[in-house]
């Protein structure tokens, strides 16, 4: 077969001896390379990025620098390496020996969670595939194809799972992941959040630090998985996921540190008249996409949640770490139920309520975001408390979607909402302010008016460091 | 439970299907309301359906036969984002009685049907037009229609989760029509049955399991090609006039329920109902199909029938207790003939041609009503033609045969085919099964008879004279109301259809049979059974001895 797979493909998955996997991936790879084509970043492909590669699961190995193309971009399999005695830890199976192999009896729910959560990945790049024409500075640039090359080897990671254990079944979703297109009027993207198109960098870096903070919550209960080849790949994709938060946290920082300074050069005046995007417009940004990755959870009360909990196939957040009791059954969770007219609060058994509390730790670590946020508007004495909305607010899934709540969670009439909606949301005139000022800025060290600087640069290079060779 | 079910409604009164006309086509779009369900103790989530959503689809499948008969081609639809419908609502089947589950299954099945029927004998077709996912009792409800389009968003499907994920079968004749009519492959429907999440896209296709598949983006387009395709294949309809299906409101007088031609009395402590069917006296008949029409659901035997078949609903799910239906009629044997000439005459007119297929799907519901059923001819009864049929239906026929007490009965052609059961015979051919000489036997004594002929003839079960008349009718309703209401339902039910095997027996039977049974089980609703524990915190646990 002539391809020399270790080579081109970093793994520690042996795929030179799985010739189950070699022939999946033959025809797999130039589909995606298509894929990648066509659908990844518009442009910037003969370019050299200075990219970080994952060639090992050693402590080091998983940050390997240097410029290269992106389409020749070494996307590996990784997985994190294996715990001989692991037991499962949660659910009905609690104690009993982790599974290497799917249990039949489990097959499909594996395979539809696993899918579900492959096809967030090639979304995103799809998603943000012309924002490279508008980047504010070459550091950014990089940083948005690293974001991109590497939600490409997270889609790599669950083909693995796919290939590799669930036969011809599995073959044929990994192929439907390259054939689905965010944003495509006949096969859209499972989830809604991920048809929406990402079309300016302040857009990007909110997606950044809320949706893909979903894909973290999402892969922290995954990672706890009775399938260990599911959990141990989850583990390692945590890694990568961090520095994408990173980038969209202190990408939203260095806007409103730029704003901050604006504000003060030039008191009493329109931050818009100097290219500076105002605070309440980034409110409301953060709004819009806090608002809809919250929905990403699914319904409230869900018995899918409580199966995949029982059948010890997606449990909570750091379920080993932080809790004690782990059956989680006969138990409680309250959730403050809406039935069209008002808020009561209802006892739900935990297990069907794991989609909230996973959303209660995700927005718990959304509002702990802010503190950052604040603290650059405060260094610069200006009284401006940037806030994440009530997880009520502005939701199109589970209970809440039938209502109209304030960004504080307090239910209002339709009426009232869309009165104030341009308060909370952003307006078209906002986001053609904010797309106004969306041209490029390429010249190494240079940033676009609207953003500060990031205070140091990637893997201790400088802020001029050559990111991105033109 | 709502104390009583009123099958009665109308389009302005739905509250989960939207009924549009225009010209030759109409839509049906299914969107349930959660919260407006039967109950208050289940929300009708992702389009799922319970008995108040079917009685509506029933209702627009009647009018779309008898008030907009220039309709050619259905579409059956949804508005709601990526689910067509999800079937049965589980909640619903979880907290209701075995009866009601029983009769909720029985009523939509007729309600299926009904949609074959039309198709098969209203120049209508039905495209179902999935713009999203159709799961369970949703894709069951897809496959009664003729045709089935599946948008290919590469997330769409159909699917049967009930095995996998209820530990019970797809109850409204989805396995029925998945290898009967569909005729997939028998290996192939075992895969498609056994997988949650269904099967979409080209292999939906090719398996079969639906027709075609349409682009997310043009998908209303080619709704409408196909629709317009279907079109072709019908006659011209477009001088067709509808007629206004009026309410049908009985009165309750205690416990019991009078209608214009029909009434309803409760005897026997509740174990027995007697049903009087009252032919109006020297009323004229319409002379063509013009005027059958302006007489419209006022025309006697339109109305009767609609009556006879709103109270057997009603005996099946507000009267479990009822055991034993006793079947009378009143009138003139020559007016219930002269009615079968009218019906037959007029054959070729639309309205008449439903008016017939209308007391034919009436007559079937008598079939399947699980109570045990007594015709009683007395003495002012009219058990002729159209009438005799429902002597026939009945499990015995008690007649009076004595010279002063004369009783008539009667036979027309119409007995001769118009009105098969769901064996797709006669009730006469079914009767006689072993001597079918005996059948042309007595469509040639067309016209009028008295009891001694009849009990020749082989229509009664037994014939007594006045001085045994009122003693042996009441031992047999008292001995029949004391027997287990489980084994007479199966007896029933066995003896009822014999004779061929044909898609509408099998799914009533296997109802009966398999779906009933895996629904009494341990395994579906023992405390940790399939359909106990889905959507609750538990996860089933099986007895894995097979029976």
């Amino acid at each position: 077969m002539g391809i020399n797979y270790s080579e081109k493909i970093p793994n520690n998955v042996d795929i030179s001896s799985d010739r189950r996997l070699q022939r999946a991936l033959e025809k797999w790879q130039p589909a995606y390379l298509d894929w990648w084509a066509e659908m990844g970043p518009t442009d910037f492909n003969t370019n050299e990025i200075y990219l970080r590669t994952a060639i090992s699961v050693d402590r080091d190995g998983w940050a390997d620098f240097g410029h290269v193309k992106m389409p020749d971009y070494r996307w590996g399999i990784f997985l994190t390496p294996t715990d001989k005695d692991k037991k499962i830890g949660f659910g009905d199976h609690e104690g009993e020996d982790v599974w290497q192999e799917v249990p039949g009896e489990h097959r499909n729910n594996l395979r539809r969670l696993i899918v579900t959560q492959a096809d967030t990945e090639p979304a995103s790049v799809e998603q943000q595939r012309l924002l490279g024409h508008t980047a504010p500075s070459l550091y950014d640039m990089r940083n948005l194809f690293q974001v991109n090359v590497e939600e490409g080897r997270h889609l790599w990671a669950m083909v693995y799972l796919l290939h590799s254990y669930f036969g011809k079944d599995g073959r044929e979703e990994a192929e439907e992941l390259l054939e689905r297109r965010s944003g495509n009027a006949d096969h859209p993207r499972i989830l809604s959040t991920f048809n929406d198109p990402v079309e300016d960098w302040l857009s990007f870096f909110c997606f950044t630090t809320f949706t893909d903070r979903d894909g973290k919550y999402q892969l922290l209960a995954l990672a706890e998985s009775g399938f260990d080849p599911l959990a141990r790949t989850c583990r390692f994709m945590l890694t990568e996921e961090a520095h994408h938060m990173f980038v969209g946290q202190t990408g939203v920082n260095r806007v409103i540190k730029r704003t901050c300074e604006v504000m003060i050069e030039n008191p009493q005046k329109d931050v818009k008249e100097y290219g500076a995007i105002p605070l309440e417009i980034i409110q409301k940004y953060i709004n819009r996409w806090a608002s809809s990755s919250v929905d990403l959870f699914g319904s409230e009360v869900s018995s899918n949640a409580a199966t995949f909990f029982a059948a010890g196939l997606k449990g909570r957040a750091y379920e080993e770490k932080n809790y004690s009791e782990h059956g989680a059954l006969d138990q409680g969770y309250n959730i403050e139920e809406w039935d069209g007219n008002r808020l009561s609060k209802n006892e739900v058994p935990l297990r069907n309520a794991m989609n909230e509390v996973l959303r209660s730790d995700y927005h718990a670590d959304n509002v702990k975001q802010t503190v950052l946020w604040n603290k650059t508007t405060s260094s610069f004495g200006i009284d401006f408390e940037f806030t994440i909305p009530h997880r009520r607010f502005n939701r199109r899934i589970g209970m809440y979607a039938e209502g109209f709540f304030t960004p504080e969670g307090d239910p209002i009439s339709e009426e009232e909402f869309n009165q104030n909606k341009g308060k909370w949301l952003p307006t078209e005139e906002d986001e053609a302010f904010v797309k106004s000022l969306m041209v490029k800025c390429h010249e190494p060290g240079k940033f676009a008016g609207w953003i500060a600087a990031p205070s140091k640069g990637i893997n201790d290079q400088s802020v001029d460091f050559d990111y991105v060779r033109l | 439970m709502p104390e009583s079910i009123n099958f009665e409604t109308e389009p302005s009164k739905y509250r989960h299907w939207h009924l549009t006309v225009d010209g030759d086509r109409a839509r049906l779009d299914l969107n349930v309301q959660e919260s407006e369900g039967l109950r208050d103790d289940y929300v009708l989530k992702m389009n799922s359906y319970d008995l108040g959503v079917d009685i509506e689809l029933a209702d627009a499948l009647q009018r779309l036969r008898f008030e907009h008969p220039q309709v050619k081609v259905v579409i059956l639809g949804g508005v709601m984002d990526r689910i067509f419908c999800a079937g049965a609502n589980i909640q619903m089947l979880r907290s209701s009685t075995h009866a009601f589950k029983v009769n909720f299954c029985k009523f939509t099945n007729e309600t299926r049907l009904y949609i074959e029927d039309a198709s098969e004998n209203s120049d209508m077709r039905f495209l179902c037009a999935l713009h999203g996912t159709a799961s369970g009792g949703g894709y069951e409800l897809a496959m009664a229609a003729d045709k089935i389009l599946l948008v290919d968003d590469r997330s769409s499907a159909v699917s049967f989760p009930e095995t996998p994920l209820l530990g019970v079968l797809p109850g409204t004749g989805g396995l029925t029509r998945l290898v009967d009519k569909r005729k997939v492959r028998r290996d192939r429907a075992d895969i498609f049955s056994t997988i949650a999440e269904g099967i979409k896209g080209k292999r939906a296709v090719e398996w079969n399991l639906v027709d075609a598949l349409a682009p997310l983006s043009t998908f209303d387009e080619k709704v409408k090609e196909f629709a317009d395709t279907m079109a072709t294949e019908l006659p011209e309809k477009s001088d067709r006039v509808g007629i206004a299906l009026k309410p049908i409101t009985p009165t309750a007088n205690g416990e019991n329920l009078s209608y214009k031609y029909v009434d309803v009395a409760i005897q026997n402590d509740g174990r027995v109902a007697a049903i009087t069917m009252t032919l109006p006296e020297n009323a004229t008949q319409p002379e063509t199909g013009d005027a059958a029409r302006e007489l419209g659901s006022d025309w006697w035997v339109l109305q009767l029938f609609r009556e006879l078949d709103d109270a057997l609903l009603r005996l099946r799910v507000n009267r479990d207790l009822v055991g034993v239906i006793t079947l009378h009629t009143r009138g003139s044997v020559a007016d219930a003939l002269t009615m079968d000439d009218t019906l037959e005459a007029l054959k070729d007119h639309w309205f008449v041609n439903e008016v017939r297929h209308q007391i034919k799907r009436v007559l079937k519901r008598l079939d399947l009503t699980a109570k045990s059923l007594f015709a009683i001819a007395d003495e002012g009864s009219c058990f002729a033609g159209t009438f005799l049929e429902i002597l026939l239906s009945a499990d015995r026929s008690y007649v009076l045969n004595d010279p002063d007490f004369p009783v008539s009965l009667g036979v027309s052609q119409l007995n001769g085919g118009l009105y098969p059961m769901s064996n797709g015979i006669t009730r006469l051919e079914t009767r006689f099964l072993g001597t079918p000489d005996q059948v042309g036997r007595i469509l040639e004594a067309a016209g009028s008879f008295d009891a001694e002929t009849a009990d020749e003839l082989g229509l009664a079960t037994s014939a007594p004279d006045e001085i045994d008349w009122e003693d042996e009718l009441r031992v047999a309703i008292e001995e029949r109301t004391c027997f287990s209401p489980d084994a007479l339902t199966g007896m029933e039910a066995n003896l009822r259809f014999a004779g061929p095997e044909t898609m509408e027996t099998k799914i009533f039977g296997r109802l009966s049979a398999w779906q009933n049974w895996i629904f009494q089980r341990p395994n579906a609703v023992g405390e940790r059974g399939a359909l106990t524990c889905y959507g609750t915190p538990n996860r089933p646990e099986y007895n894995y001895q097979r029976t």
